[in-house]
């Protein structure tokens, strides 16, 4: 099994989420919808509280600011993070396939020629092809965010190519499907890096 | 001799290729399962190690031979997909009384491992072909197939252990709680996705298209539960044996919506062996052969950091005309399918790409067929083992149940006959699937 396999299946792996009592009772205190009976916790103004003062710019309603993780770039990566410094959308590209691929490889995942994969930079624009909202992160600087969307990017110089968005300014659970996005740059606390993220046009 | 993984050129992964030169000469026959626990306690004699020499006994017992007869041992030596200890950690206190140990040192705690399993099997003292099957335990069954169709080994174990330790699942020694991500991971993590993720995304895509609902899922959710407390080596039936209901289901709390707690598999520990060899030697074993009629893979080949539902449908699309190809056969002559569940919202990928209970449909007729009697008596039993949701996580539950249905004493028996079934996981376009058959090929 190749490289690519194995990182993925691993990736696959299952967070189940049911064994870190105060993570399930925070995440089911701030998931109440209508749809579903799940308990408000009688912590949840207290840990709302406690969540305003560690994240005070969470607090605003579908314009959540999320606390990313910072990304190290190494060898491979490298020049996509440099480019995100410099607010330009690059990805490699393979000139025997003619096509496009994210995250960087260190050869084209089809072909497997490395000698023929190059950066090249991108329009930033997209569109909305799937979403998720997440109520049970296991990312710990995420959950006192929870709920919030992820939502599947497909670039516009090729479709099959995914990218991942918080959708900064799009409201929980209300991720317009096949709308017309535009890549920004957000910058990440810990290191000051900035990745790319994307926001609906219009 | 040590194979470190399966020659590439074992898979069946493309089109064309014809019937399996090894259909018919391959068959299972003793299966062994050991007890279950959700984690380790840390006490060797719970150990996934010694699950697994629970399990090799079992099989051994239950194929009714001597375990000189065991000539070949291919393991999946991958252990569970969440928290794992550094790999250079010492055991725990009182293990090397227990154990021998190998040179790698968490083997048996949380990692499978051949030769540790030879240094505490002393009966196993005829093994020649040694293989590991990475990832998954269906690329173990797939590689032995060969190896036994090959003329490699002629009565060989197929093994795999899962542990699971305390802590909460795939936090991965603490990544997630920093401030910076490092690895591959990073490209994924900093959205802070669960695992589940992923295949909501998709299920999402699946549903938009086809105007189909979450909610439709809920009668396969509660099938899974049934036919996996009828297990008496299950999880849940050994340990949490209630049943659930459509309403848990739909009121269940989000994970990663549309998935719920409920689409998501319990992890587990526990351990699988099963023999294999050829029908001439299977004639002196006392469990009924089931014949391999076909194998197949597919691997990823999204460019992107997810897969799309246009790529899960094409990789599980040629899944079923590969294994269809290979074992000669077609859709109609399944009596059940055993494709992996562990996210239930990827079965219906599998079970479609196998054009399963179709009625001449093609995409997006499984969440209508789910809400039809799919039960053990029902005409098209999906699932019957109970899978990964039904039974604990361990990918290997599908397989298991599938030779046990066509020997005739699965213990959720679906009630028509069962002649040829197919079982395979795990991911729609990373899976290792193979077609069994109670009879040989014609």
């Amino acid at each position: 099994m190749d490289a690519k396999c194995q990182t993925f299946l691993c990736d696959e792996a299952l967070g189940d989420g049911t064994t870190d009592a105060g993570r399930q009772s925070l995440s089911q205190a701030i998931t109440v919808d209508g749809r579903h009976r799940r308990m408000v916790l009688g912590g949840f103004q207290q840990q709302s509280k406690l969540a305003g003062v560690l994240y005070p710019t969470l607090e605003a309603k579908g314009t959540k600011d999320m606390s990313k993780q910072s990304p190290i770039p190494n060898a491979l990566d490298k020049p996509f993070y440099d480019a995100c410094n410099e607010e330009r959308l690059v990805v490699q590209y393979c000139t025997n396939c003619r096509r496009y691929q994210f995250p960087p490889q260190s050869a084209c995942t089809r072909c497997g020629n490395n000698a023929s994969v190059e950066w090249r930079q991108l329009s930033g624009r997209g569109r909305i092809i799937s979403r998720v909202v997440v109520h049970d992160t296991p990312t710990s600087s995420l959950i006192p965010g929870q709920p919030f969307n992820v939502a599947a990017i497909a670039l516009d110089e090729d479709s099959e190519v995914i990218m991942l968005s918080h959708l900064p300014g799009t409201p929980v659970d209300q991720v317009p499907i096949g709308a017309a996005v535009e890549v920004i740059f957000e910058t990440t606390p810990a290191t000051g890096q900035k990745v790319p993220e994307w926001r609906v046009v219009g | 001799m040590l194979y470190p993984g399966v020659p590439r050129d074992w898979f069946r992964n493309r089109d064309g290729m014809g019937l399996w030169e090894g259909r018919g000469k391959v068959v299972a026959t003793g299966v062994g399962t050991s007890p279950t626990a959700r984690r380790w306690d840390e006490k060797p004699e719970t150990s996934m190690g010694a699950m697994t020499i629970i399990a090799i006994r079992k099989a051994i017992a239950d194929a009714g031979i001597s375990p000189d007869e065991i000539d070949g041992l291919v393991l999946t030596p991958d252990s569970t997909t969440g928290v794992s200890n550094d790999p250079n950690n010492p055991p725990p206190p009182g293990w090397e009384q227990h154990f021998k140990m190998a040179s790698f040192p968490q083997a048996g705690i949380t990692r499978g491992d051949i030769d540790w399993i030879l240094l505490n099997m002393p009966e196993l003292k005829n093994v020649k072909f040694m293989m590991n099957g990475a990832i998954c335990m269906s690329v173990s069954f797939v590689a032995a197939a060969e190896a036994v169709a090959r003329g490699l080994t002629k009565t060989c174990l197929v093994v795999r252990g899962w542990h699971n330790l305390a802590g909460r699942y795939y936090v991965g020694v603490g990544a997630s709680a920093l401030n910076t991500a490092s690895g591959r991971g990073k490209y994924g993590s900093i959205w802070g996705m669960p695992a589940c993720g992923t295949t909501a995304m998709v299920f999402e895509e699946y549903c938009r298209k086809y105007g189909k609902s979450h909610d439709q899922m809920a009668n396969f959710v509660v099938t899974q539960r049934r036919n996996g407390l009828m297990n008496p080596d299950g999880y849940y039936s050994q340990h949490r044996p209630e049943m659930i209901a459509v309403e848990d289901y739909l009121t269940a709390r989000w994970i990663a919506k549309p998935a719920n707690i409920y689409d998501n598999d319990l992890p587990i520990m526990a351990a699988l062996a099963v023999v294999f060899t050829t029908p001439e030697r299977a004639r002196n074993h006392k469990q009924k052969p089931v014949y391999i009629l076909s194998h197949g893979q597919t691997r990823p080949e999204s460019p992107g950091i997810t897969p799309t539902l246009e790529q899960w449908e094409q990789s599980t699309d040629r899944m079923g005309r590969i294994l269809y190809e290979g074992a000669g056969v077609g859709p109609d002559d399944l009596a059940f399918e055993n494709m992996y569940d562990g996210f239930t919202l990827f079965h219906q990928f599998h079970l479609e790409g196998l054009r399963f209970a179709a009625r001449g449909e093609q995409r997006g007729y499984a969440l209508d067929l789910y809400e039809t009697d799919i039960g053990i008596e029902g005409p098209n039993p999906v699932s019957p083992s109970g899978g990964n949701n039904g039974n604990g996580r361990t990918r290997w539950w599908n397989h298991r149940d599938s030779i046990l249905q066509l020997q005739g004493r699965s213990p959720s028996q679906i009630k028509k006959k069962a002649e040829i079934g197919v079982s395979g996981a795990p991911m729609p376009d990373a899976c290792d699937a193979l077609i069994w058959s109670a009879t040989p090929p014609v």
